[in-house]
């Protein structure tokens, strides 16, 4: 009972959020916002028994990526003044796009019989996480490694100064 | 809650996300929409891990988070070096490919 609540509570900060971050004026307030909807995601996680994943979430994007976007919004903008607010353009068929595609989605749901209950859980999950992670997947995390150390150079090629 | 909760709350904030890309004018508010519609889909692996009692969505959900840092530093660097070079992060005063 008390996790149904915890998850409308979150869904309604989840969705308001997510709102807040499409349709605020101010860009600097959309990033605040979007850092809320990915507090709401790591709740989210945590009542799916995801506790680790719930720790990355606030770390890596909590806090590594809402301070890369402060940081562009910073070099390209003036946080205060005219510049900063934003607008947006064909809202009403851009709009029509996105209900479209979730009234899709949803009726798909609907038709499909989903569990109610989840299946008896795995005790450690993180511990188990971390063996699949260095066993079954270990050449994608290989890979992941080298993808990181590549967005790493190309980020640091792109902000070279001009010569 | 089941399943069917976490997939239709997932689907709400993933087209939240597509009507941000597709609607803001600043490239920045953009990379905002993908972030959104990236964090929906990692609700969905961690939804479908719980219920059928698996880690392998846990392990897909943390490859995914770390591809989008990934894609958020070049995406970033990509919207400097734009506005270095063109003075706007605008999308649509981005149109130097138009015919």
């Amino acid at each position: 009972m008390l996790s149904d609540i915890a998850f409308w509570l979150l869904s309604v900060m989840l969705v308001g959020s997510a709102l807040a971050v499409v349709l605020s004026k101010n860009l600097f307030h959309a990033v605040l916002w979007l850092a809320l909807a990915l507090t709401g995601t790591a709740g989210v996680f945590l009542l799916l028994n995801a506790e680790f994943l719930a720790a990355v979430q606030l770390l890596l994007y909590a806090g590594g990526v809402i301070t890369i976007v402060v940081f562009a919004i910073v070099v390209t903008e003036r946080l205060v003044g005219e510049r900063l607010s934003q607008t947006s353009r064909g809202v009403a068929s851009g709009g029509l796009v996105a209900a479209g595609l979730l009234w899709i989605i949803v009726n798909t749901l609907m038709q499909r019989p989903l569990p109610v209950t989840p299946l008896p859980q795995i005790s450690d999950l993180t511990r188990v996480v971390g063996e699949q992670v260095l066993t079954t997947f270990v050449l994608p995390f290989e890979l992941l490694a080298l993808l990181m150390l590549a967005a790493m150079l190309g980020a640091i090629y792109f902000a070279r100064p001009e010569d | 809650m089941g399943l069917q909760a976490y997939l239709i709350l997932a689907a709400t904030v993933f087209c939240i996300g597509l009507f941000g890309v597709v609607t803001r004018r600043n490239t920045i508010g953009i990379l905002l929409g993908i972030e959104l519609m990236l964090n929906a889909v990692n609700i969905n692996l961690v939804a479908f891990s719980h219920f059928n009692a698996t880690a392998t969505g846990l392990v897909f959900t943390l490859f995914t988070i770390c591809i989008t840092v990934s894609e958020a530093a070049i995406g970033l660097a990509l919207v400097i070096l734009l506005f270095r070079v063109r003075r706007t992060v605008m999308a649509d005063h981005l149109d130097l490919l138009k015919g």
